[in-house]
C-alpha cells in the first residue's frame, strides 16, 4: 500500500505495521484525503496488535489532515484491540503542539518524539 | 455596519515591518490554486523568520526560529485555506492576507468576502469558539467528525491555533456594498513571540 505525489509520501510496511508518513500534507478537505483514509482504514481492518504510525519527517499537516489522523486514532480505539505509537521528532515543532491531542482522544496511544 | 468579535484591534499601530499578499478571484478559480496556499504561507514564514537570527552556538536561538517559521506556515496556510474555501465566488472583492511583526507579537489579518447567508452560522460558530474552554471543543470537533462521514470541512482551523497555538483572534464583519450586497470577513490572529 502506498501513496506517493511530489508533495508527500505514505506506505505501509506490513512486516512492522508501520505506516510511513513524509512530506507536506495539505490537501483541501475530507475528500482528496479519502484515498490516504481508505490506506488507513485497510491497515486498521487487518487489525494487527500494533500500529506504528511514523510522522518523523511528516513537515507539514494542516487541520483537514489532523482530522484525518484523529479520525483514524478513534476508528482504532473502536476496535479495542489494536495499539497505537505514534513516532514523531522534536525538530518538527507542529508536532509538539498538535500530536498530544490524539493522545486525549485515546489515553493508551503511545507518543514519543524523538529529537 | 460593523460588527467586531473576539479579541480584534481595530487601529493596529503600523509596525515597521509588514508584508501584504493579495489574491484576485478573477484571474483563476481560487480553488484550483490551492496549492498557492502553501507555497504563499511558506514565504509569510520563511520571510519573517529572518527577524529571528540565530546564534550557532545558542541552541534556543535556533529552536525559536523554528518554532516562529514552524507557526506563521501553519496559520497563514490555515487563514488562506479558510479564505479560499468560504469566500463569496460571486464578489470579485479581492483576498488578501497581511502579516505585521511587532515588538512582542505577530499580527495576521485576512479580509475576505463571504456569501451574505452564510454570515449568521459563521458568527454562531465565532460565538461557541469564544465562549467555550478551547481544549474540549477542539476534542469535540474531532469526535463529531469522525462519527460524521458527509462532513467536508474539518471545523478545526481556528481551533488549532487557539488551542495548540495560544492565538488570539478577532473577527470584522463589514458591509462593504449594497445591491448587491457584499460583506467583508477580516481574520486577526494575534501570536505572542
Amino acid at each position: 500500500m502506498e501513496i506517493k505525489t511530489e508533495d508527500y509520501s505514505i506506505w505501509y510496511d506490513s512486516t512492522t505495521s508501520t505506516v510511513n508518513c513524509q512530506g507536506s500534507l495539505r490537501l483541501s478537505g475530507m475528500d482528496e484525503y479519502a484515498p490516504i483514509v481508505q490506506l488507513l482504514n485497510d491497515v486498521a481492518e487487518e487489525e494487527p496488535p500494533i500500529i506504528t504510525l511514523n510522522l518523523r519527517e511528516l513537515e507539514f499537516l494542516n487541520s483537514s489532515g489532523i482530522s484525518m489522523l484523529s479520525k483514524f486514532v478513534i476508528k482504532v480505539r473502536q476496535k479495542k484491540t489494536i495499539e497505537i505509537v505514534v513516532i514523531g521528532s522534536k525538530g518538527i515543532p507542529w508536532q509538539g503542539k498538535s500530536l498530544k491531542n490524539l493522545q486525549r482522544l485515546m489515553p493508551s496511544l503511545k507518543l514519543e518524539l524523538e529529537s | 455596519m460593523t460588527q467586531i468579535f473576539g479579541d480584534f484591534i481595530e487601529y493596529l499601530p503600523a509596525g515597521p515591518e509588514y508584508l501584504i499578499i493579495g489574491f484576485s478571484p478573477s484571474s483563476v478559480p481560487l480553488k484550483q490554486r490551492w496549492r498557492n496556499n502553501g507555497l504563499s504561507a511558506d514565504f509569510l514564514a520563511d520571510y519573517l523568520a529572518t527577524f529571528f537570527p540565530t546564534v550557532e552556538s545558542d541552541r534556543t536561538t535556533i529552536d525559536r526560529k523554528a518554532e516562529i517559521r514552524s507557526a506563521v506556515s501553519y496559520i497563514a496556510n490555515e487563514l488562506l485555506e479558510n479564505a479560499m474555501k468560504f469566500n463569496d465566488e460571486t464578489s470579485d472583492y479581492p483576498i488578501s492576507i497581511r502579516l505585521q511583526l511587532q515588538r512582542d507579537k505577530l499580527v495576521f489579518s485576512i479580509a475576505n468576502s463571504i456569501p451574505p447567508r452564510a454570515v449568521s452560522k459563521f458568527q454562531a460558530y465565532i460565538q461557541e469558539l469564544t465562549t467555550s474552554d478551547p481544549g474540549e471543543l477542539y476534542i469535540r470537533q474531532l469526535e463529531k467528525n469522525a462519527a460524521d462521514e458527509t462532513l467536508t470541512t474539518s471545523g478545526l482551523g481556528l481551533l488549532t491555533m487557539v488551542n495548540d497555538y495560544m492565538a488570539k483572534i478577532g473577527w470584522k464583519f463589514e458591509t462593504v456594498q449594497k445591491n448587491p450586497e457584499v460583506i467583508t470577513v477580516t481574520t486577526m490572529v494575534q501570536l505572542t513571540v
